[in-house]
């Protein structure tokens, strides 16, 4: 739109050139600061595990260079001239989308994410044709509709994974009512939606159970984060007595997995949210939802004014992410950790202290 | 409870002897009316392809000989001392349950379906230990609770369907909000719950489109139903013009069936409601839910208080079944038509007439 190409930024990053995923320092430029932009300096980035998919390819849709990261924070330095939300020095961040249409009913009911012109923060193509690049940079410049506020309690770097595993658990609980006290959640899966998911809960006041694979777990899930109960999903007879015991479930789990143990567990009129993406269908048994009248839902991030509301709530109830912080050279180590589910229980990137 | 054997009453009906399902007639008796119990002459029943099913045992729990039928409808001929809700001469009907524990989550939230210590109206065993009998026969003994009232503006013959057919499509309807006026709904399946689900849709005021497998049924579809829309699932050109056009589907098809096509159909936040029980799992595509935030929810048959609401709605509106009226002769043919399908929309058995 006619910005000097000196006014562009330059800008430090790290990439994955090909589908080996490898990440490695780039130069790239960013647009200058248009009239509605917000541009701040990123301080930290979380690593979601879409990063690990996208960098080697496994959705078949990468385009590299990849910068990834959608979980990027850090403190305005500049605001165009349109700019009312966000003023230089306010702590902010990105999460997984830099624009929509804002025309139609998806964006109007305040659900970006399901509009069919939703920009994402990497590995897609802005409105001025250029590739889209992430967090695991030096430097953001964003549409201020996209920015949103970090309250100045929280520390940034734990408020990080707020942005993308924090509204991907929280969205669906307010949404779908998953949220009263007193009433029973199951938690499948201890990642980093998982972990959010039982922090959301046990701060709606609801009794939180982890349902998990790995008994090695247990500890952490009663001691770090506080869970009620704790079943292995593997263990028949622990499934069996807690058979129409929860009212509601969220599903983090990625892997391929049985549904029905998991619905038995529901009460009459139970719900359950998937939010994990598992590549291959899952087997529905339709009398597993029509006795009882349970529903199965999904789920994905969560629209800018509701990712707000999670990051106030956050603010009021000091809540973050638990997180293990590495500088950039660790990046693909940590990426072969994720692959192994190895971290408690998000990676962030230390991104201003170690590009 | 003490009652003499001489006040039982002796009943003629119609029962499968074995797997084979035919039909022939047999007589049995039901206990004197107890204080809370109410006894109606029974003029017509309903063939559910629930009855079809069983007398076949293709569920693998069926007992012989079973007088089958749950959708059936009278005229009260005495009631017992304790009895408050309904008199002599009343028409009134029984649907699917002649008993629930009363006392429970399901039974305290008006959904006996779901109460664990249910009692189905035929092919079970009721509380004093003897076997449950169903509408194929001349005189039904029930408890006041489990007996309906059938408004008097309302044709009996065409009442009976609703019992089942009416209240299995209509409760999922209202629980769901699948109800809004102006609203667009999908009806997969056009046989006894696919045709009471267009009605219902069009009286809530909503905009209804039939969806099915043969392009034979859209004239009876718009003309006979007054359906607004028609999409031949097979037909992949109008299934993908339609795309994300239907705020709620119900899908009341038992056969084995693709989820994903209609999910597809269903704009953001849709919601697809099963009413059919097809035997084998269905596949789900989690992305077809994640994406757009859809739901896949469960619903059998209704709870006393809700079926009571929808005939009072049916009398409103002036709501019945399509039916073919058939005597009891016939019904081994029907129970073969049935099965093929063939018929326009439920077979009536002309019970008192033809016993």
């Amino acid at each position: 739109m006619g910005e000097a190409h000196y006014l562009e930024h330059e800008v430090h990053g790290w990439a994955a050139r090909d589908s080996s995923g490898v990440l490695s320092p780039f130069k790239f430029s960013r647009r200058a600061t248009g009239p509605r932009d917000v541009t701040f300096q990123i301080l930290y980035c979380g690593i979601c595990h879409s990063d690990l998919h996208q960098i080697r390819n496994e959705w078949q849709t990468s385009k590299y260079p990849m910068v990834p990261g959608h979980e990027l924070v850090g403190i305005v330095t500049e605001v165009g001239p349109e700019v009312r939300q966000h003023k230089v020095g306010d702590h902010v961040g990105v999460g997984c989308m830099v624009g929509s249409c804002q025309n139609c009913d998806s964006c109007e009911k305040g659900a970006e994410q399901y509009c069919e012109h939703v920009t994402y923060t990497y590995n897609d193509v802005d409105q001025d044709g250029k590739p889209t690049y992430g967090g695991y940079s030096a430097l953001m410049v964003c549409d201020e509709r996209f920015v949103l506020q970090i309250p100045k309690s929280l520390p940034l770097d734990a408020a990080a994974p707020l942005l993308c595993a924090g509204i991907t658990v929280y969205s669906p609980l307010r949404y779908f009512g998953m949220d009263e006290a007193g009433k029973s959640l199951g938690v499948v899966g201890l990642g980093g939606l998982g972990h959010m998911a039982v922090k959301f809960g046990k701060a709606f006041g609801m009794n939180v159970t982890v349902i998990s694979t790995s008994p090695s777990k247990e500890e952490e899930a009663r001691l770090i984060l506080n869970a009620d109960n704790f079943l292995v999903s593997k263990n028949d007879q622990q499934m069996k007595k807690a058979v129409k015991t929860l009212d509601y479930i969220i599903d983090t789990v990625s892997a391929k997995h049985e549904l029905e143990p998991l619905l038995s567990l529901l009460k009459v009129n139970g719900k359950l949210v998937l939010v994990g993406g598992p590549e291959e269908p899952l087997q529905l048994n339709p009398f597993a939802i029509l006795f009882g009248r349970k529903t199965v839902a999904g789920s994905t991030i969560g629209g800018i004014k509701e990712t707000q509301d999670m990051l106030d709530f956050c603010g009021v109830h000091n809540l973050i992410s638990t997180i293990e912080t590495i500088p950039f050279e660790y990046v693909n180590k940590a990426m072969d950790r994720l692959a192994k589910s190895d971290v408690k229980y998000r990676f962030v990137i230390d991104v201003a202290n170690t590009l």
